[in-house]
């Protein structure tokens, strides 16, 4: 009981299909287009068609920010950490004076101020205009400010940003090759070389590379948690209750959740001159459910020892978990 | 209204995207339909779950649902060129309902009480559902179980080419296919994304 002139929606579709492929490929002519206008003049259900997948086609450019198995939430994370630790710990630790923030309330050149945190510090800024920065463990970032701008740059570690929005002052932190700019925005980046994260707890912010290399920005919605290393982006959803954990530093608390060994010890050592290392394989899948203080390694090696069943040795001036044979 | 900022934001975020179609946009004829263009992705395109839900408890036969969304779309459409209706979400489902009538009529059918179904549905007329505010927040999660869903070769070709950046020639060599094939893998993975990511309700209960 079809009408003469209906059209198939399967049919469209595929033909829809077939015309934003064909228009994503290189050679695509003046020609082509005027063949595309005239389909797409033809009929409401192509132009429809047609308009639904290209907004389908534009979307998946959003998967860019998506490894194929990123489904793990912390996939990418995960594998770092354990990366990191299996490295040879840092011997010379980097132990910046902090800066007082007095220094903020004058601002008039831009000029730059470098704000830096030991190993094991925090420390939190508190901007003029209400905004605020949290500096984690082993943190260095420079801040200047003109009429219509504040830069920070992330120059390694981590820090925690609750931007009071000002629709006259932007607002963008620079890590690396990366920059974030602020939509009104809380959100969490943690930096080091060749691996930037960015986790956005509350509004929106934009991410891009100021030298053009990303065609597109990205947008940062709430849960998103964003990692760029090795030139890859990467975007996960993180749950309330993870970032939750994740911010647990901003109370001198570290919280973790079945988490491996390896990244527990990872996490640690953030905070500690003195490194623990993981011996072998086994012993750093182990999954550990607890909190501690950031400076708490002692309690948490006791803890491994008593309830991990596993052997704790120094070696020089690093601690080695193993299996106990 | 605040419930439609993550769709919008989403929208303009990926409109920056150039890929021709603004481009084609820019010429005449189109730049007329630019306005509409954009409006039905806008307002009507993320309601699809839901009108696809009240298509299917209308009309028994599936294999006419797709057919008859696309002339409930054609008809919303023409009608958004003379001028936008107050409310979208209100038109779509009264156009949606009167071409049930309608073809239940030609068919000779009586379907009236499923059609006068909409509350029974969850599918309110007035307000804006969640559908709106869903998409945003969920969007990249949809976007990758839709993406998951794919055959198997579709979803390896739309990931070199959209998430590897691959050109098609790199693409036909890794896959060990003709140039041809991947377009054609590409097309049916784009055609299939949009029906898994528009056609699924996200989450039932909005969670």
């Amino acid at each position: 009981m079809r009408e003469p002139f209906s059209l198939r929606a399967d049919d469209v579709q595929a033909e829809a299909g077939a015309w934003i492929t064909r228009r994503d490929s290189t050679e695509w002519s003046n020609a082509d287009q005027a063949a595309l206008d005239a389909w797409l003049a033809a009929s409401t259900a192509h132009m429809i068609a047609f308009i639904r997948l290209d907004d389908m086609w534009k979307r998946a450019d959003r998967l860019k920010a998506l490894k194929p198995n990123a489904r793990q939430r912390t996939g990418l994370m995960r594998r770092f950490a354990s990366g990191t630790f299996a490295m040879k710990a840092v011997a010379a630790a980097v132990v910046a004076a902090c800066i007082g923030a007095a220094a903020f309330l004058t601002p008039l050149r831009p000029t730059e101020t470098v704000y830096a945190t030991a190993i094991g510090a925090h420390k939190a800024l508190k901007l003029p205009d209400g905004s605020r920065i949290d500096l984690n463990t082993d943190t260095t970032l420079r801040l200047s400010r003109s009429a219509n701008r504040v830069t920070v740059t992330l120059d390694k570690g981590e820090a925690f940003f609750q931007i009071k929005h000002d629709p006259r002052r932007l607002f963008v932190v620079l890590a690396g090759r990366h920059r974030v700019i602020d939509i009104g925005t809380e959100f969490l980046m943690r930096s080091q070389p060749n691996h930037l994260e960015v986790t956005l707890i509350s509004g929106s912010a934009r991410l891009d590379a100021p030298d053009g290399r990303m065609q597109t920005p990205i947008l940062l919605r709430p849960g998103d948690d964003l990692t760029v290393a090795n030139n890859l982006i990467t975007t996960t959803r993180k749950s309330s209750h993870r970032l939750a954990e994740e911010l647990g530093w901003r109370r001198g608390m570290l919280i973790f959740e079945a988490t491996p060994l390896a990244d527990v010890v990872a996490e640690f050592n953030r905070y500690s001159v003195r490194k623990i290392v993981v011996a072998d394989r086994v012993t750093a899948s182990i999954p550990l459910s607890a909190s501690f203080p950031t400076d708490g390694a002692d309690s948490f090696l006791e803890l491994a020892k008593a309830m991990l069943k596993v052997r704790v040795d120094r070696r020089g001036d690093d601690i080695v978990i193993s299996q106990r044979k | 209204m605040p419930s439609n900022n993550g769709i919008v934001r989403g929208m303009s975020d990926t409109s920056e995207t150039s890929h021709g179609w603004n481009e084609a946009d820019g010429r005449g004829a189109m730049a007329a339909a630019r306005n509409v263009n954009d409006w039905f992705v806008r307002e009507i395109l993320p309601l699809e779950p839901s009108l696809l839900k009240f298509l299917r408890r209308s009309w028994r036969n599936e294999s006419e649902i797709r057919d008859l969304c696309q002339d409930v779309y054609v008809e919303v459409y023409e009608a958004a060129r003379v001028e936008f209706p107050k409310s979208a979400r209100a038109f779509l489902f009264s156009v949606a309902r009167n071409a049930v009538i309608d073809k239940s009529r030609r068919a000779h059918i009586v379907a009236i009480e499923a059609v006068a179904d909409l509350e029974a549905l969850g599918v309110s007329v007035d307000e804006p559902g969640p559908d709106q505010a869903v998409m945003g927040r969920q969007d990249l999660r949809r976007l990758q179980s839709a993406l998951d869903r794919l055959p198997e070769r579709w979803r390896e070709a739309l990931v070199m080419r959209k998430i590897e950046g691959l050109t098609r020639p790199q693409i036909a060599q890794r896959m060990g296919i003709a140039e041809r094939t991947v377009s054609q893998h590409l097309a049916s993975a784009i055609v299939a994304l949009s029906n898994i990511f528009y056609g699924d309700p996200p989450d039932e209960g909005g969670k």
